[in-house]
Order: C-alpha cells, then structure tokens, then sequence
C-alpha cells in the first residue's frame, strides 16, 4: 500500500464496512489509475453502496479510503474530487447543456460566464457542441450519458465513478457507447471504478474485477483469471454470458 | 347530481354579486377616495405577506419535507404547527396575536419598553396576514420537494458545491413552480384576511382598514359601496386564479 501512496496520479486503497440499515457490506480493494476497476455482483450485493461511499453519499461505518496520501472518510462529498456518473445521469433538468457541464467549474470558484468558456473543450471533446443550448429532457440517451461523463470530468476529480452505466441507454446503441466511453475511459488520468453487472462493460471498460455477493468481496482479478478458475456459481455464470 | 349542488353552492353567490352591482354607479364607487386607499393597503400588506411568507416559509417547508426521517411525535408536532392557522378561526389567531404582542402581552410589554407598538398598526396587518398565509407556501413548497428527485443534489454535491450552493443553485430551482403556486396562494389568503387583521389590527382608514374590512363595514351603511368594494376583491382573486397555472400545482408537473 505504500508503494501506492507514491505513485503520481495517485492510486485509491479502499477498506471499508457499510451498513445499509441490517445488510453489512465490507470490502477491501485497490485501484491504480490507467486500470479501471470493474465491481460487479448480482443486484442487491452492495456494488451501489460501496460506490456511493466512496463518494460520500453514504458515510462509511469505519474503515478508510486512501487517496494517495489523502484520507476520504470524513470528508463531505463536495470535499472529495470524486466525480460519479450516475446510472439515470441525474442532469441538472433546469440547466442547459453547456450550464451542466460548467457546474463543476462554476463550484470551484469561476463565475458562471468563465466557467462556460471552460466548458467549451469538453463539449467539443464529447461531441456536444451543437447541443450547448439543449436542455436534458431534449437528449437521447445517448447524448445524456455523454452530458454526464463530460461535466463529471470537467471538474478534474481526481477519481471517476460510474454507476451502470450502460443501463439507461437502448440495446441498439449500447455497442457503439460503449467503445467511446472506453475510449474516454483511457484519457482519464486518475483511478476509475464501474459499477456493472454486463460481462460486455467488463471486458471493454475495466482492466480489473472485484466480485462482491451479498456484501463480501468473493473473487478479485483480470476478467481472464475469473474466466479460467470462477470462484462462485455466480461468476461462473457472469463469464459465460459475455456477449450479453 | 349531488356534485352540481356543490358548483352551484360555489358559484352562484358569486353570479348573485355581479348581478346585483350597481353597474352604472360602479366607476364612481370604485374611484372613490377610500376605495383607492384600501385597495392600496390590501395590495401593499399583501405583498409584504407573501414575502415575509416567502423568506420563513420556504426554510420551513425543506425542513418539512426532511421531516419524513424523524420519528413520529416531533413530525407530527411540527405538521400540526404549521396547520394551526389553517383550521384556527382567524378571530382566535388575531386575539392570540394581540396576547402575545399587545402592549401588556407577553412578548408585546417588552417590545414597549423599546418603544415598540404593534397592534392597530400597519405591521399588525402584515403579522396577521402573514399568521394565516403562511400553512398554503409551506405545503405548496413541501409537496414539490416531495415530488422533486432529490439525488440530483447529490449530483451537485459530488461536483463540488457546498450545501447553501446546491440548495441555491439546485434546489430552489427544482422547486420554484411549487414556490411560484405557494406564493400566489399565498397573496390570495392574506388579500381576503379579515379575522386576525379585524381582532389583531382593527380598522383604521388609511392604516388598516384593508378591503375585506372596508367591504364589510360598507355593508352595514352602503350596500353599493359594499358590493364594488367586494367587485374589487373578486376580480383581483379571478386574476390570482388565473396566473396559477396547472403546472404550478404539486403533482400536476408539466
């Protein structure tokens, strides 16, 4: 673990428990940045709940969340750089395109006109341009994860969450979403974890795998490792539907 | 059947008042020196109202809607505050304002020594008025934090804004249509207050004589008078009405 404090960007050392009210969710991982983490698990395993405590919307019952050299647990979400791009996007509905993406900048300091001067890049970058003006409830699903990525990153966090983020998109286009978000993926500098339960987000999105059931971590690696020796029944299953 | 009795009784005194206004007289009645000045205190207390409803009550009604994780007693207590001046006849609010701000009350004898008098003033209009106005923002503003999605504030969080900034920059705006309904429900109590206003801040012309007020005592002298005065009232209600929009009603979201 030390080894990883040191490395420039940072890596994140993850050991926490998490109550959600009787279900108990402990797990212990690391994330080095340029390996996106897959953590994946059957619904109701706790994937959301580790997610959201490393980005302070729940508070973690102990235990820490290094980032290099820096502690997470106790620090307000606002605090954290941690940008998250939720499975329903959750877009600012009252603001436009270019205002979403400019949010974060606008809370780090800038004024609101600065800040959408800022945003330019990103929308050009995520191919938003011509919808700067549009308002989210206009975008299809596609444009609106894009919308999500861009203004989650446009706040230079310093770690990336992604909640499913496929599972709000139609089937057709999730192919093609997909080898784009990867592609953005690998322009991130910092630690990344995706949320999923798709073997096909897995191998085109993450390097690593952390399987959580009913709480507990029950098998970690490459996808090819959990391909040869599955350790549960569940990514037994996991591996074999990977064209799903 | 039954519900076409229930629009008659709704609608009908209403039609009784237009048909028995003194049309011919009407511009005169209306332009009249003292009509003018209720109006204009109506208009001006009614305002102040809604603001002051605005400034306390949107507070109120986040806590209000946070509420549904407390335990049951204290949510309960603090529903039945807020709807006190709904089912409390507005005599009873006045008289309890006038104890505890009249000038030997129990908060009021203080703010004598200040040289502080509220009662028949001005200010007591606006007190009584704001004591009956306030229940229509809180739970117009309650119900569209209710229905709003709140994880966007979450969102907001993670970018970077602080609690006051994403309540600013976030919430208000998700909610302002159920802000905009409350405080058009709002003006429309505190223009038709006439109970707490009468016992709390009697009826000065000029002061606090408010158009209900004016309305009534010009019943007991000049029915004509009477009737343009309560005009007045009924048409700047229909207005209120009418810029209250469908979409700006809880759950009728568009």
């Amino acid at each position: 673990m030390s080894d990883l404090r040191a490395l420039d960007p940072p890596g994140l050392a993850v050991d926490v428990t998490v109550l959600r009210g009787e279900f108990v969710v402990t797990a212990a991982f690391e994330v080095l940045a340029g390996r996106p983490l897959a953590l994946v698990g059957p619904n109701g395993a706790g994937k959301t709940t580790v997610l959201n405590a490393l980005a302070g919307h729940v508070e973690a019952e102990r235990g820490s969340i290094q980032l290099g050299r820096r502690e997470l647990v106790g620090l307000a979400p606002e605090e954290r750089r941690v940008g998250v791009v939720f499975q329903d996007f959750l877009l600012f509905p009252h603001l436009s395109v270019i205002d979403n993406v400019a949010y974060g900048i606008r809370m780090h300091g800038a004024r609101r006109s600065v800040a959408r001067v800022a945003a330019l890049p990103w929308l050009e970058r995520f191919e938003l341009g011509t919808l700067a003006a549009r308002y989210p409830h206009e975008l299809s699903g596609g444009q609106a994860q894009r919308v999500a990525l861009a203004r989650a990153l446009a706040a230079e966090p310093d770690v990336l969450l992604l909640d499913e983020p496929m599972a709000a998109l139609d089937v057709e286009i999730r192919d093609e979403v997909r080898s784009q978000l990867a592609g953005h993926l690998r322009d991130f500098a910092g630690p990344t974890v995706i949320v999923t339960h798709s073997a096909a987000d897995v191998t085109a999105l993450a390097a690593d795998v952390l399987v959580l059931e009913r709480g507990t971590v029950t098998q970690r690696g490459a996808w090819d490792g959990l391909m040869a020796a599955p350790a549960t029944p569940y990514v037994a299953r996991l591996v074999q539907r990977r064209d799903e | 059947m039954i519900a076409w009795l229930a629009i008659a009784l709704l609608v009908l005194p209403l039609l009784g008042i237009l048909l028995s206004a003194p049309w011919p007289q009407l511009p005169g009645l209306l332009l009249a020196p003292e009509t003018l000045q209720a109006l204009g205190l109506s208009l001006g207390t009614g305002a102040i109202s809604t603001l002051l409803c605005l400034i306390l009550g949107v507070p109120l009604a986040v806590i209000m809607a946070r509420s549904v994780a407390w335990s049951v007693l204290p949510r309960r207590l603090l529903r039945a505050a807020v709807t006190i001046p709904l089912v409390l006849p507005p005599v009873v609010g006045g008289l309890a304002l006038l104890l505890l701000l009249g000038r030997s009350g129990i908060l009021g004898r203080y703010l004598a020594q200040l040289g502080i008098t509220l009662p028949f003033t001005t200010g007591a209009v606006v007190i009584a008025q704001t004591f009956v106005a306030m229940p229509f923002l809180v739970f117009a503003v309650e119900g569209a934090l209710r229905g709003a999605d709140r994880r966007v504030e979450l969102a907001a969080a993670s970018l970077g804004a602080s609690p006051f900034r994403v309540f600013r920059t976030v919430t208000i705006p998700l909610v302002a249509p159920g802000i905009a309904a409350g405080a058009v429900l709002c003006f429309a109590r505190a223009l038709g207050e006439f109970g707490a206003t009468i016992t709390f801040a009697g009826s000065y012309p000029g002061i606090t004589r408010t158009l209900p007020i004016a309305s009534y005592l010009a019943s007991q002298t000049n029915l004509n008078q009477s009737i343009a005065l309560a005009l007045v009232l009924l048409a700047v209600s229909v207005v209120v009405l009418l810029s209250l929009r469908d979409r700006w009603l809880p759950g009728v979201r568009g």
